[in-house]
């Protein structure tokens, strides 16, 4: 909390349908997002149990700057993955940190399962356990709906809730937040369908009073300045992630059909400039971001003949794109729009969507499934059958949908087409094919992520790529992100937010951190992370790379499968070492 | 001249919020965006407009005309100044107020009014808002 020098942790028990609140001086050394959510899930977690299991538990945490400094808009929910078995972590923007933060809490943790479907309502007065069974089915949008439409608190509240996919446990659901904002990744929609728990709402009024206004509004005003006047964040509020479409495509690094192509001949027709021309209607933000990346397409589809037509909005980003656009060999702005809106009412991560449609496609022409498994023509660009594809993934219509919702790494144990399913670690491929860094990267990164440690940035910088270069590249970065991911500023603000400024926000709301203090977290967050997925068996021996991504040229031409795995062999050396000495000093 | 605060352009607005987390802490000393006198939010779930909540500086103001302590008193330009000291916290002003632009700090006992101070204004990335200058 800020103001003190603890952290207070709201338990939720859905089982008995009570809660409970401990003020943790021993979390204070870890900060808050990402190193308090890390270490209440070492806590809570269960070793050798199902992901969702009901007592597994699901944690979001906020830091000590959480909405109170530009950017720093981050909530970070962390769990046992049931995508990939093991440390599984998520991050979502929208208005969730500022709720929780005026609800009073740093962090909550969720464990049980309610005997029907449940929404919480979280407020800094009262937790309440309310009756959901009349919303279990509804998507995204009518959820939230019913929801605002029930409760109080217009502008001061935040909604998250799953749709049908996260109800039927498929194992990349993800957890709406706000309308256009998401915890995407790695199936934390199936943990809270697991849970039976639809929805949360949360948001408050707790009094926060500012110790020493006068240095907190002088530093905020500084970075704000920085945030707004300065060329640090330009990129984001332009075209947004979605410039990365030209981009990566002139450098051979856009995956396209399932990656059979580095290169799309569609490109142009699906870009960020495209998108901004032809469909952007608006642009909004997070709470506390005065940038404005959240970018806002509309399209209109024709239901009646006679100029009959609805038009939806949708929020649309690179990797969208990506999966749903480039990836699948969709050529038009519409039609990824379009695709997109069905990914996000039935609660879907996208990336894994698009990638697990792409292996579908390429394994129907194969001949590893047939018509009567996918019952659609799967076929890159063919947008209504990938429509009818995704609502039969949420609703597992089928043993091959059943099948693919737990993932491709599941799918190709049963069917095969091992070669080209692409995947990193267990864990869908992000939208860039730049190269080794990018490759190792996502692989070994803690929820592997491209996120984690922004390989591709690597790969697109280096004048030469050089193999300790890499290594180093991909642990430093990490730990850096660490840091970053612990106060929960979005990764977009990183070139505003360097050491010498966080230090500045951080004293000037009266936490007297040093450097080497953040280093000593950064450290701390990058070994737990490690030392839970080595509890949950997560192991890189034997591990072995797809197939695929050694025939499709990347920015530096074919990678070499040797060179990869020697980098992979050359990162676990030096992480296991550097990992020894941190558990000793421990 | 005096000055008076506009929310003209809200069709330009991000909903990021900035105006309210500054009002909050400069105006009330405090994180909490829930004490800022001007108040955005949506029409409706984020899909619709941001519409701003805020004191639209009447010249014959109703919360000081309910006020039964004159701890409201006109303010040059339109709207009122709140005299913190005569406040019974009666919220007689709360509901006079037909636009709802002025709620209630319960931590402190007072409503929370603006102060047409323009702080606000400063901080809006987009210029939804601003600041009209109006004859006495």
């Amino acid at each position: 909390m800020i103001g003190t020098e603890f952290i207070r942790v709201l338990y939720i028990d859905l089982t008995n349908k009570k809660a409970d609140i401990q003020e943790r001086k021993d979390l204070y050394k870890y900060l808050g997002g990402a190193g308090i959510a890390v270490k209440l899930l070492e806590e809570n977690m269960k070793k050798g149990v199902d992901p969702l299991h009901e007592s597994q538990p699901l944690i979001i945490s906020i830091g000590p700057l959480s909405t109170i400094f530009p950017v720093v808009t981050k909530a970070v929910a962390t769990f046992i993955s049931p995508h990939t078995g093991e440390y599984g972590e998520s991050h979502a923007g929208g208005r969730l940190a500022m709720a929780i933060r005026n609800a009073g809490y740093d962090a909550i943790v969720i464990t049980g399962r309610a005997k029907k479907p449940t929404y919480l309502v979280i407020t800094d007065k009262n937790i309440e356990f309310k009756d959901a069974r009349a919303m279990w089915g509804l998507d995204i949008e009518e959820t939230g709906r019913v929801i605002r439409e029930r409760e109080p608190g217009p502008g001061k509240r935040s909604i998250i809730r799953i749709g049908r996919a996260g109800e039927n446990l498929v194992t990349y659901s993800c957890v709406n937040v706000d309308t256009y904002r998401h915890f995407g990744r790695l199936g934390i929609g199936a943990v809270l369908g697991s849970k039976n728990l639809k929805a949360i709402m949360i948001m408050g009024e707790e009094n926060l009073p500012i110790a020493n206004l006068k240095e907190y509004f002088k530093t905020y005003q500084e970075i704000y300045k920085k945030v707004t006047q300065t060329d640090a964040m330009a990129k984001y509020h332009e075209l947004g992630t979605p410039m990365n479409i030209k981009v990566l495509n002139s450098i051979s690094s856009l995956p396209t059909k399932n990656l059979l192509q580095s290169t799309f001949e569609h490109a142009d027709d699906i870009s960020g400039e495209t998108f901004a021309e032809k469909n952007l209607v608006r642009k909004v933000s997070c709470v506390g971001c005065p940038i404005g990346c959240i970018h806002i397409g509309q399209f209109r589809r024709e239901f009646d003949k006679g100029y009959e037509y609805e038009s939806i909005s949708v929020s649309y980003d690179h990797e969208l794109i990506y999966a749903l656009g480039s990836l699948l060999g969709v050529k038009t702005t519409d039609e990824v729009l379009q695709i997109i809106e069905e990914v996000e009412l039935v609660g879907l991560d996208a990336i894994s969507t698009g990638v697990v449609l792409a292996w579908a496609t390429e394994a129907l022409k194969k001949g590893l499934i047939s018509r009567e498994d996918t019952l659609a023509d799967l076929e890159f660009g063919n947008t209504m059958e990938y429509i009818k594809a995704i609502d039969n993934i949420a609703d597992r219509v089928n043993e091959f949908y059943y099948t693919i919702g737990n993932g491709l790494k599941e799918a190709v144990k049963k069917y095969g087409g091992e070669e080209f399913a692409l995947l990193y670690g267990g864990n869908e491929m992000a939208g860039y094919h730049t190269g080794y860094a990018f490759a190792l990267g996502q692989t070994v990164g803690a929820r592997h992520s491209h996120l984690d440690n922004a390989g591709y940035s690597y790969d697109q910088s280096a004048k030469e790529i050089k193999d300790e270069e890499i290594i180093d590249y991909v642990i430093n970065e990490e730990k850096e992100r660490a840091i970053l991911t612990s106060l929960c500023i979005c990764l977009f603000a990183r070139k505003v937010y360097d050491r010498p400024t966080i230090l500045k926000a951080l004293n000037s709301i009266g936490i007297n951190w040093t450097d080497q203090d953040l280093i000593r977290l950064a450290n701390d967050v990058f070994f737990t992370k490690l030392k839970i997925k080595k509890e949950l068996g997560y192991s890189l021996e034997n591990y072995k790379f797809p197939k695929r991504i050694f025939e499709t040229p990347t920015l530096w031409g074919k990678m070499d499968e040797e060179r990869l795995n020697r980098l992979l062999k050359m990162y676990i050396e030096r992480v296991e070492k550097e990992y020894e000495n941190w558990s000793r000093g421990k | 001249m005096p000055k008076v605060l506009r929310a003209d352009n809200m069709n330009k607005c991000l909903g990021c919020f900035t105006c309210m987390l500054t009002c909050a802490a400069v105006n009330h000393n405090n994180h909490n965006l829930a004490k800022s006198s001007i108040k955005v939010k949506t029409r409706g779930g984020l899909q619709s407009k941001f519409a701003a909540t805020i004191c639209v500086a009447c010249k014959e103001p109703a919360c000081a005309e309910a006020c039964p302590t004159n701890a409201l008193v006109k303010r040059p330009g339109g709207g009122v100044k709140l005299i913190e000291e005569k406040c019974i916290a009666c919220e007689k002003c709360v509901s006079a107020c037909i636009v709802g632009a002025i709620h209630m700090d319960y931590d402190r006992k007072i409503p929370i009014v603006c102060k047409h101070c323009g702080a606000c204004v400063r901080m809006c990335p987009h210029n939804c808002l601003s600041m009209e200058e109006v004859s006495e």
